[in-house]
């Protein structure tokens, strides 16, 4: 066992689990979205970042992929990392405003606007579905092709591939494919649609708890103020 | 019926073992053989080496020294970093474009040429550079350009 301490508490991990695997174990809740339960982790979303401080250095690693060690100091939520987590939001949600599961993230660490050009695409490159694909369906159909600017997931030679079984796992575990959110078409990229509705129990009744987190409905109203 | 010589490729597998860890060396082999990674060669080698087709494809379209489209006997491989740059080697590529009639990143039709641009040969002080195969040509002028190509052809 290798014990090390994460956010100030002590903490025990079998020797080669990953620092995230430990800090779900915990019960500390790290945002991912490239990583899976049943697939092997590959770091590339780094939405899991974490401050390691290692024999008097500190540097940010993405935790998916770090093995713990013995003796380190982990933060989960320094404010170093939580501005950096927010900013690879808003660079995913410029490429893919559409995403579901990317709004839903955006809404999760308070990203409130997207500062670049939105471009619409369809893909954020995560991986998940080549993983998939070689994984847990043994196929090994589709891959990363090209690099850089073009780096994109495809087929060999863009033809069906004949490994190809068409199972759909690959789109079920898209987060760019899953069910588009159509909210109102927010100049910001950042989804308002559930925003518009509006809330019973603001302003109109005092003793009603608000349950929304953060409350919306106050939200608004500071809106209104600025 | 196959569209090459299995035999070389053969060769070429054996050459290493049949070891698919060698994977990046057997398609330099076969780049330097082919000039090219044919479509056909990449499906036997997937076949033999009993990897995914996918995994080789990848490879191929990651690397710059590998090409799916034939390249010419020679490369031209015209010096754009910093130094070359700064003393006109953007002019030198013009011409050679010009001389050709091909553009960055092209094949001539006899299939002679290619023409491609990099970013840094490592040698600035010669610059501007145009190297051709494994040979350097620094110092280079516009004037030179045509001298270059006639000694290739």
């Amino acid at each position: 066992m290798i014990t090390f301490t994460i956010n100030g508490i002590e903490v025990q991990a079998e020797k080669n689990s990953s620092i995230l695997d430990t800090a779900k174990f915990y019960g500390i809740d790290v945002p991912t979205l490239c990583y899976h339960e049943g697939l092997s982790p590959s770091g590339i979303c780094r939405l899991c970042i974490v401050e390691v401080t290692e024999r008097g250095k500190t540097r940010i690693e993405a935790s998916c992929v770090s093995p713990v060690r013995e003796g380190i100091e982990v933060m989960t939520h320094t404010k170093r990392v939580v501005e950096d987590r927010k900013l690879l939001v808003e660079l995913l949600l410029a490429r893919c405003p559409s995403s579901k599961v990317l709004q839903d993230l955006a809404a999760k660490l308070g990203v409130e606007r997207v500062r670049f050009n939105l471009r619409y695409e369809d893909c954020i490159l995560c991986g998940l579905c080549v993983q998939m694909c070689r994984e847990q369906m043994m196929a090994g159909a589709i891959d990363f092709v090209n690099r850089s600017t073009e780096r994109t997931v495809s087929t060999p030679f863009s033809m069906k591939s004949e490994v190809c079984r068409s199972c759909g796992a690959c789109m079920y575990i898209c987060p760019a494919c899953q069910l588009r959110c159509d909210g109102s078409e927010a100049h910001d990229a950042v989804c308002g649609g559930c925003q518009n509705i509006e809330y019973p129990c603001l302003a109109l009744s005092n003793e009603v708890m608000c349950y929304l987190d953060p409350c919306a409905g106050c939200f608004l109203e500071k809106e209104k103020e600025v | 019926m196959e569209t090459f010589d299995t035999l070389e490729v053969d060769h070429i597998i054996e050459k290493y073992g049949s070891d698919r860890s060698f994977l990046i060396s057997m398609l330099h082999d076969v780049q330097a053989k082919y000039r090219f990674l044919p479509e056909d060669v990449l499906r036997y080698i997937s076949h033999k080496l009993d990897i995914p087709l996918i995994n080789i494809y990848r490879i191929a379209t990651f690397y710059k020294s590998f090409s799916l489209t034939p390249k010419g006997k020679h490369q031209i491989r015209v010096c754009l970093g910093t130094a070359c740059h700064v003393r006109g080697g953007q002019r030198i590529l013009d011409s050679l474009e010009r001389n050709l009639g091909v553009k960055t990143g092209e094949t001539t039709e006899d299939e002679k040429f290619t023409l491609e641009r990099v970013n840094c040969v490592g040698c600035c002080a010669l610059g501007p550079v145009v190297v051709v195969d494994k040979e350097y040509h620094g110092n280079m002028e516009v004037s030179k350009v045509e001298k270059v190509i006639e000694k290739y052809s």
